[in-house]
């Protein structure tokens, strides 16, 4: 068990293990994602409601969910490089927060697209509109926290603490709906109950979901292999790596 | 297919625009997240190489300091 943790901490290990994983997630993510995406463009029924602009749910769940549960996972990674002071942690950490960043963007942008002909409006300032705005500010400022400390360790000790704090927003997101009055409608996902949309809808809508954790755990791999080539330049594997012109 | 033909299939009942736009902007920005990272682990590596490089050509000039420091007089009035 120990052995374990200690292999899953070490770069070398990783990198490896994320070079052969790699093309399997681009492949599956892709197809599971393109499944999804032409399935509710042009295959799922209309809403009786919202008419076709509710086809936007195909993307704006997918980017709202990852986004939310990125940040979840920094902050498991920030906890686990406060306590064990785990390397591979910290490089999840700076890894995936410019995805985060664009997934949180995208959710606002195609909420915002879809509300227009919905709700009448682009933006109003509600709880859900407003927390996952300020869940867009809090990948900005890990970025942005990252990038003005120029000690590595002094840097992934400041950004950890900054997640957890920030952590505490993704609950207030999850709930907000529930807790406030809003224009935003309920979850359309939930553990504990059936969908309230038909299989035509639901099934899509999980595939492109599904297709974009893919798609991420591509991108993690890829920015985390690339944060470790420059910090561990100096090692003798990085250098062979480097030199024998492979990715 | 839940339309009748390809012009009811980018109209979309008049919601083509807000529904285009949306998946457009989803594509340029996932694929543009994702072939700026390929580009930046390749950039990152190809930087690397140089260090390398130009580290392997230091040591082959022998004696050369890393930093030549040269005092300044500085008067004070």
């Amino acid at each position: 068990m120990w052995q374990f943790f200690h292999k899953l901490g070490s770069p070398k290990w990783f990198y490896g293990i994320a070079t052969r994983l790699m093309p399997w997630l681009l492949v599956v993510g892709a197809a599971l994602l393109l499944a999804g995406v032409v399935w509710g463009l042009a295959f799922a029924p209309k809403d009786y409601l919202q008419g076709n602009s509710y086809r936007i749910i195909f993307i704006h769940v997918p980017t709202a969910f990852l986004a939310q549960s990125v940040y979840i996972m920094m902050a498991v990674a920030a906890v686990v490089t406060l306590v064990w002071r785990m390397k591979l942690a910290d490089v999840f950490v700076k890894a995936v927060a410019p995805v985060g960043l664009v997934l949180t963007f995208l959710a606002l942008f195609t909420g915002a697209v879809w509300g227009k002909p919905t709700w009448g409006t682009w933006w109003i300032w509600d709880a859900r509109l407003t927390s996952m705005l300020i869940l867009l500010f809090l990948y900005g400022g890990v970025i942005a926290l990252d990038r003005a400390i120029n000690d590595e360790k002094s840097a992934a000790r400041a950004v950890s603490v900054l997640v957890l704090v920030g952590v505490v927003n993704i609950p207030i997101i999850k709930y907000s709906v529930e807790w406030w009055n809003t224009l935003h409608q309920p979850a359309t996902f939930k553990l504990t109950e059936k969908p309230s949309m038909p299989a035509e809808m639901w099934v899509p809508l999980l595939l492109s979901v599904l297709g974009l954790y893919f798609i991420f755990g591509w991108l993690a791999c890829l920015r985390m292999q690339t944060e470790i080539i420059f910090r561990e330049q100096r090692t003798r594997w990085v250098k062979d790596l480097v030199m024998a012109g492979r990715p | 297919m839940a339309f009748e033909s390809l012009s009811a299939f980018i109209a979309m009942e008049g919601h083509g625009p807000y529904v285009w736009t949306c998946y457009g902007v989803f594509v340029v920005l996932l694929a543009g997240l994702m072939l700026w990272s390929q580009r930046r682990r390749r950039t990152t590596m190809e930087a690397c190489r140089r260090n390398y490089e130009r580290e392997a050509q230091g040591q082959q000039r022998t004696a050369r300091p890393a930093a030549t420091f040269t005092r300044v007089e500085v008067s004070q009035d």
